[in-house]
């Protein structure tokens, strides 16, 4: 490749190899952390594709300040695959039931937009699950 | 020590080392853009070609270089990382290092020296093993620890040495 | 770049390397990839972390997860309940010893939690075979600065405010050290970095090039723009294969970037790198020796003045610094003087990485902030003295430092407190010693080192150093008597005046420090024939000493 020339042409290798890494950048304060359950029980009801599919959505979306991260069971066998979203200052939002379109709405409307998904609410509380 | 000399002198007569290996040594040195401060490095590729810096060697890379024998032989006994003997087939590093001292490589020394017959910086006689000290080689969680040729041996017990050795032998 | 759900970041610094991290690596991308989710996780492969008592270490992130003493058959286990199915797995936790509780997360063990890690910042977090991310941790960005935006004199000025000192030892001024090579005006110039890391139990240089290369050839351009000069050698051990290895590759990185070469930055600005190598003498850390080295001769010392600053490499103004100063150099430009100023204490500003062994529960490399005590490294840090033994002393400085007793271990640590401790900061080797060790014997094994390592070519260096360590061997042995403790103390004075350079001048330390602080030992073992510690063999019959050397 030719040599970097300039200051702003260092800036845009900087800032795209940032995008590669953020994930290992994030604090639990300034981030929403969205959580997928996924034991084995999460991942047999679909777990790995809503976790793709928020990735995805993520990437896609060029959406910073955001981080996935699998967990382990979350104990709501029967609304699997579930999602929590912790915004900060708010309190967590478990969602279930959640399939690739909705992955899509919870990042479209809870993520960027800040309206929750009442119908698909499991629980609501400080009380992390 | 005078007879010593001759003596080796007439060992390396006997055994002339491999032309090839000369040739590969002229070629390095051909390749380098200038000669200027460079004795150390060629020193460092000659003992990798040949495995060991012999009376012939020195003298090769003082002419090619233009420079007195003498001068080669003084840079070549002054560091440790330099050898004039041929190194047995299994070079043993032993970390000498503080973490490794006040952890007690001290008797794993003695166990080597004992089970090899040998002593520090000496090769044994059928030309299997070399042991040498090093300095610390910087994996002091690990102390005391022994090199085998590339393979580190952490948290060495005294009894554990003849088991290590048996690996190689 | 590719997005991942799972970064893993495994240690391939020189200790977890020793202990089969390559195969850990090998094993997780052939598992990830079987299961087929080599897409999903990326393996970075970083400099050390730092915790090398409990290596290797795998870290994941997101989810923060700390794995420690991963042996390669666990990477199995660790894809299939981590990777597949999110569940940590417990056993290759880190188990705090004083909670008896097994901890997830880094930040919360207390190894990490009084460290503050500049010089490291990047060690264990970038992967250090790649320039892109170095790049997207602010890499070479001071550098665009300093060229861009500053001055020559801007950034010697900079760095002189920050109060930065040299980190290899002697503790230098850097910015004075900058200042003076660039006053000397020449048509040739070079910049050093001095990565001679000789002091035995120390891997602190080691480690930040492993683990961060680039950081110190930003440095060592910027300093070239600041004094002028358009070459720079690095002076490496022959023993550090894979520092040379990474070096190599962050060398070909740089210059592929044009950040290394003609017109940096499209400035008239030329600079590059080559690496020099050692070939296993102590004395060339000293910078006199280190350039008679560089030359390719016997690496001697000269008398001081002429400095390197007027007439070094080939007689041409060079400035040397060590590897851990050059570290801290973009991060000074990037976040100001201030910044570093306000760490520290009054005389000595910044952090200090220390590489801690010996008797503590955990070894391994640790960068505080100047001004720490000693007992918060070694308790809070280091986790206390293993097997719950006693404390006895702890060493620092190398064969040119002191061992501090117990009453000392509160003193707060820079450059000044710890000479009046009769120690030094050194290059940053921190030995801890327990009731088991024999000061006098510690104290043999330094001065034996010295002996060996001395070059030769002044007398009291040569002759005094050989004569101490014939004392010590004859105390060692139950032969001493009350006048060798006399003879011990004027010798080592005369050794450390008389010496031609800083080998010699401070070798006698560590004799003259236990002499200072457990003069009781030493009278045990002349008066009563007896090593209180039972480590030397009294009155046995002497072995035929080991030979060094060939």
């Amino acid at each position: 490749m030719a040599g970097i020339k300039s200051l702003e042409e260092l800036q845009k290798i900087r800032a795209k190899a940032q995008q590669g890494m953020d994930l290992r950048k994030a604090g639990d304060e300034e981030y929403i952390k969205l959580m997928v359950g996924m034991a084995t029980c999460g991942i047999a009801a679909g777990a790995r594709d809503t976790f793709n599919t928020l990735l995805e959505e993520i990437e896609k979306r060029n959406i910073k300040n955001v981080y996935l991260v699998q967990v382990g069971c979350m104990g709501y066998c029967h609304d699997e695959p579930t999602v929590q979203v912790n915004k900060p200052g708010e309190p967590p939002v478990l969602y279930g039931n959640i399939n690739k379109e909705k992955a899509i709405e919870i990042i479209d409307k809870h993520v960027e937009k800040g309206e929750l998904l009442q119908d698909l609410i499991i629980s609501k509380s400080f009380d992390r699950a | 020590m005078a007879e010593n000399l001759k003596e080796q002198e007439k060992n390396d007569l006997e055994k002339p080392l491999p032309k090839e290996k000369y040739e590969e040594l002229e070629d390095y040195i051909d390749s380098l853009p200038s000669l200027e401060g460079r004795l150390i490095q060629i020193l460092h590729k000659a003992q990798q070609i040949f495995g060991y810096l012999p009376r012939d060697v020195q003298l090769f890379v003082a002419r090619r270089l233009g420079i007195s024998g003498a001068k080669v032989n003084g840079v070549i006994t002054f560091y440790s990382y330099f050898t004039q003997k041929p190194r047995g087939e299994h070079t043993i590093s032993i970390c000498t290092g503080t973490a490794c001292f006040v952890k007690g490589v001290g008797k794993i020394i003695e166990a080597l020296e004992h089970e090899l017959d040998t002593s520090i910086g000496s090769t044994t006689e059928d030309m299997k093993f070399t042991l040498k000290d090093v300095r610390c080689v910087g994996a002091c969680g690990l102390a005391p620890l022994i090199v085998v040729d590339d393979k580190v041996y952490g948290r060495v017990k005294p009894e554990e040495v003849e088991q290590i050795l048996a690996e190689y032998r | 770049m590719k997005q991942y759900r799972l970064h893993m970041l495994v240690c391939a610094g020189t200790a977890c390397e020793s202990q089969e991290s390559k195969d850990i690596i090998k094993n997780l991308e052939a598992e990830l990839k079987e299961k087929g989710y080599e897409k999903e996780v990326q393996v970075v492969k970083t400099g050390c972390f730092g915790f090398c008592e409990k290596g290797p270490i795998i870290k994941v992130h997101p989810d923060h997860v700390f794995y420690v003493e991963v042996k390669p058959k666990d990477v199995k286990e660790i894809v299939e309940e981590h990777v597949i199915k999110g569940r940590v797995v417990e056993r290759l936790l880190y188990e705090e010893p004083a909670l008896e509780k097994k901890i997830t997360e880094q930040e919360k063990m207390s190894f990490y939690k009084k460290q503050l890690r500049l010089a490291l910042r990047n060690c264990g977090f970038i992967n250090p075979e790649d320039i892109k991310e170095y790049i997207a941790e602010d890499g070479y960005l001071a550098l665009g600065r300093a060229i861009k935006e500053m001055t020559p004199e801007e950034v010697i000025e900079t760095i002189k405010e920050s109060g930065l000192r040299g980190r290899g030892g002697g503790g230098f001024p850097t910015g004075y050290k900058w200042e003076l090579t660039y006053r000397n005006k020449n048509d040739l110039k070079f910049i050093i970095c001095n990565a001679d890391e000789g002091d035995p139990g120390a891997f602190m240089d080691r480690s930040i090039l492993e683990g961060d290369p680039h950081s110190v050839l930003e440095a060592m351009a910027i300093a070239g723009y600041a004094i002028g000069a358009e070459k720079g050698y690095i002076y490496i051990r022959a023993e550090y294969p894979l520092a040379i290895h990474r070096l190599n590759i962050a060398i070909e990185q740089a210059r592929e970037y044009g950040l290394l070469g003609e017109n940096i930055f499209d400035s008239d600005f030329n600079f590059d790198i080559e690496l020099k190598y050692g070939a296993g003498a102590f004395v060339c850390g000293e910078e006199t020796a280190l350039l008679n080295s560089v030359e390719g001769g016997r690496g001697e010392p000269n008398a001081k003045p002429p400095f390197p600053a007027e007439s070094g490499l080939w007689d041409k103004p060079t400035c040397v610094n060590n590897v851990e100063t050059f570290a801290n150099i973009p991060q000074i430009l990037l976040k100001g003087p201030k910044w570093f100023n306000s760490i520290g204490t009054e005389n000595s500003k910044g952090t200090k990485v220390f590489a801690l062994a010996g008797k503590v529960n955990n070894v391994g490399l640790v960068e505080v902030p100047m001004g720490i005590s000693l007992r918060e490294i070694i308790y809070d840090i280091g986790g206390g003295i293993r097997d719950n033994k006693k404390f006895k002393a702890v060493q620092t400085g190398g064969p040119s430092g002191g061992c501090i007793p117990e009453k000392y271990l509160d003193t707060h640590i820079d450059y000044q407190t710890l000479q009046e401790v009769g120690s030094m900061m050194g290059s940053g080797g921190m030995i801890v010693m327990d009731e088991d060790d024999c000061m006098v014997n510690i104290s043999k094994f330094y001065i034996e080192f010295t002996e060996d390592e001395s070059c030769g070519k002044c007398t009291p260096c040569r002759i005094g150093n050989k004569r101490l360590s014939e004392i010590l061997t004859r105390i060692t042995y139950g032969k001493g008597t009350e006048e060798d403790l006399e003879n011990l103390k004027d010798l080592g004075e005369m050794v450390k005046d008389g010496s031609l350079c800083g080998l010699g001048q401070s070798s006698p330390n560590p004799i003259l420090s236990t002499l200072r602080f457990f003069e009781d030992e030493y009278k045990e073992h002349v008066l009563n024939k007896n090593c209180p510690s039972g480590v030397c063999n009294m009155g046995k019959k002497k072995k035929p000493a080991a030979k060094k050397k060939q």
